[in-house]
């Protein structure tokens, strides 16, 4: 689940990590007087909003004066924001982070996340920092460190000493920097994070060290242990017919193409999706029903594949194993039935009482194709709706 | 011959006396695998499916009888728990069924299992089966069919696809492995390679992989150098696109890395046939029988 940069950094401040000081309003009228307070000759005005890039479209500003605080609050409260994360219909903001301005006098890359080959949190830093890491490590990859972390011990002063040094950090930011490591570090453990991105950590030319941008992204998984960071989640980032979906527990990602796709098993799903491809067609969504899959929840994911006006087709493919073709059958039978379905469905069915459920199919009277094999049915879904 | 399980391995199912963990601990018992308890704290002394003792612990049950193998049925919240358990009572083979488990959970009990004696599969995997002899998980058994096929995968109903196939084409498996679609899991296809590359009973090895992460790319550099039998692979998520995690934890392209079409190319430079279509699964491993 991903977090506003606001409640990043307020996460992290109960860590005890330095971030700057700062007030996050809906109101632009309120800009001006926030702005006054914070005291600064110059106070930043950013974008709330999950996708990065937000500076590169204007969604932060600098501003010299409270007044001119309030001009940009204005103009970006309540604009669409397009960055290069968002897609081309971007992002509508409701919120602004206003900032204290500060001297920055060096920028610095600091990420925690997982890393798989060795199955430990990886700790990766820069001095490279406000630049997209990604680029760093395909250009540059010596200007980056990174240390994995045993989990028994965690991050231990010598391993944050370790990092701070190849950073060059040096003199008061130094004595700052070492507990900054080490609080990080355990906001990331404490709080289950994914990802956790400092991206710029800063330095500045009074020797504070702060946290100028944070990400961080929280593990699902978790999140029945994570009462406080639920209440974090802000469903209008995310996609509304996802957000319908998870309602059911299904897991529904939605594509460009006009194939809708029902499949048993996130690898069969995605295999489903590729052999769409190459059949010639495009596939409309990544669905997934699970293993544990009822009657209502077919039907309710019919319901989230047609409510997605592109789709033309549908194409289920259901490799039986918990996942009966039986209970499939009907529930295909009464979503085709309830929901007046008069698009092309293409049915595969093996595996755990697959004549039971093609049985079913045949006698409800629903106009199904069956098809033998994924490979057979892609086909005939492609050619059912030209 | 096969790898991991076979007619003498003894299982207990923790969770057993759940929903899920009774029918399924059923379905391996009447195949054949020799169930020999089951385990739910505070519910000790009960027996369930006729005879199968129930007990408090794992180290009850190990004790009473000589259990080497556990199928793990137990909630995400207390799943790694149930996984350091039965680690500590000394159960050689832990098979982990349950999909959920918070990530940092496992970056310790993958820390923990790899200093003990036990071999951890999963989580979020559909478990073991070695036709014929023994199953361990949550896979149709009919489908399966004993013969010299060894399989490795990341996804459950993917490889009860390729299952389907070379048996509908009479071609059976020694083994089926479904090492889990999570971030962290216990083992990887490297160490159930190196188990394929010295079972005799295993003649060629399909080895089914998704995007994400980069163990696919280790695995091939291994069997370049290390496996001797031919190599059949498939990577699911060559039209995913970035940045969404499809459906596994594990299964997600994050900064241009962890692409099909990458690890398809590094599998096809370590001399592994790569299948395209996995309609074709089937019919390309037959080709090397």
């Amino acid at each position: 689940m991903n977090i506003h940069e606001y409640q990043a950094k307020e996460v992290l401040a109960k860590h005890g990590v330095a971030v700057p000081k700062g007030v996050v309003i809906e109101n632009a009228e309120k800009a001006a007087a926030v702005s006054r307070k914070l005291g600064t000759d110059i106070v930043v005005v950013k974008a709330q909003i999950h996708a990065g890039g937000r500076g590169k479209g204007g969604g932060v500003k600098l501003a010299k004066s409270p007044e001119e605080a309030k001009v940009h609050a204005n103009k970006i409260i309540g604009m669409t924001l397009v960055t290069p994360q968002t897609g081309s219909e971007g992002r509508k903001v409701k919120k602004v982070l206003i900032e204290e301005g500060m001297a920055i006098a060096k920028e610095l890359y600091l990420g925690i996340l997982l890393d798989r080959q060795s199955s430990r949190v990886m700790i990766m830093a820069s001095e490279a920092g406000g630049m997209a890491i990604e680029e760093v490590a395909e250009d540059t990859p010596e200007k980056i460190i990174k240390e994995i972390v045993d989990p028994i011990i965690g991050v231990k002063p010598y391993l944050a000493r370790k990092i701070a040094f190849a950073l060059n950090v040096k003199g008061n930011a130094l004595k700052q920097m070492i507990p900054l490591i080490i609080n990080l570090y355990q906001a990331f453990i404490k709080e289950d994070c994914d990802m956790l991105e400092i991206n710029p950590l800063v330095i500045t030319k009074d020797e504070r060290v702060l946290v100028l941008d944070a990400k961080v992204n929280i593990d699902s998984n978790a999140l029945y242990r994570q009462k406080e960071i639920l209440n974090y989640r802000d469903l209008d980032e995310e996609d509304q017919m996802e957000v319908e979906a998870s309602k059911f527990d299904l897991n529904y990602i939605k594509l460009d193409g006009n194939i809708g796709c029902m499949v048993n098993g996130a690898g069969l799903a995605m295999a489903t999706m590729d052999i769409i491809k190459h059949s010639g067609g495009e596939p409309a969504n990544f669905l997934d029903v699970g293993g544990g899959a009822d009657e209502e929840k077919i039907e309710n994911g019919f319901r989230i594949l047609l409510s997605d006006p592109h789709v033309k087709g549908i194409f289920i493919n259901i490799f039986g194993g918990i996942l009966r073709c039986d209970i499939l059958a009907r529930g295909v039978e009464i979503a085709a039935k309830k929901l007046k379905i008069k698009i092309p469905i293409v049915v595969r069915m093996e595996g755990t009482n697959m004549e039971e459920g093609h049985q079913i199919l045949s006698d409800s009277g629903i106009d199904v194709i069956v098809a033998e094999g994924m490979k057979d049915g892609a086909q005939k879904i492609v050619k059912a709706i030209r | 011959m096969s790898i991991l399980v076979d007619e003498k391995t003894k299982l207990i199912v923790q969770g057993i006396t759940g929903r899920e963990g009774q029918f399924h601990a059923e379905q391996c018992m009447k195949y054949g695998t020799k169930l020999v308890g089951g385990v739910t704290p505070a519910k000790g002394g009960q027996t369930v499916l006729g005879k199968v003792p129930v007990f408090n612990t794992v180290q009850d049950a190990v004790k009473k009888t000589k259990a080497n193998a556990t199928m793990i049925f137990v909630p995400p919240a207390f799943a790694s728990d149930a996984i350091l358990e039965a680690a500590d009572a000394g159960i050689e083979l832990i098979i982990c069924v349950t999909e959920g488990i918070p990530v940092s959970d496992m970056v310790e009990v993958f820390r923990y299992i790899k200093a003990s004696k036990s071999r951890l599969i999963g989580p979020n995997c559909p478990g073991i089966i070695s036709p014929g002899k023994c199953k361990i998980g949550i896979m149709p058994a009919h489908i399966h069919k004993k013969g010299n096929v060894g399989i490795i995968s990341r996804s459950g109903t993917l490889t009860y696809e390729a299952v389907g196939q070379l048996t509908a084409l009479g071609h059976g498996q020694s083994t089926c492995v479904g090492i889990g679609g999570d971030p962290i899991i216990g083992t990887k296809y490297i160490d159930v390679l190196e188990l394929f590359q010295k079972d005799r009973g295993t003649k060629a090895i399909c080895m089914i992989g998704e995007i994400g992460g980069s163990a696919e790319d280790e695995a091939a550099y291994y069997i370049k150098k290390h496996v001797t039998k031919p190599v059949i692979g498939f990577i699911a998520g060559q039209t995913a696109p970035p940045g969404r995690r499809m459906g596994h934890a594990g299964a997600i392209i994050s900064g241009g890395k962890g692409t099909a079409e990458e690890k398809m190319k590094v599998m096809r430079r370590c001399n592994i046939k790569v299948v395209k279509s996995p309609a074709d699964l089937g019919k390309t491993v037959a080709k090397f029988l």
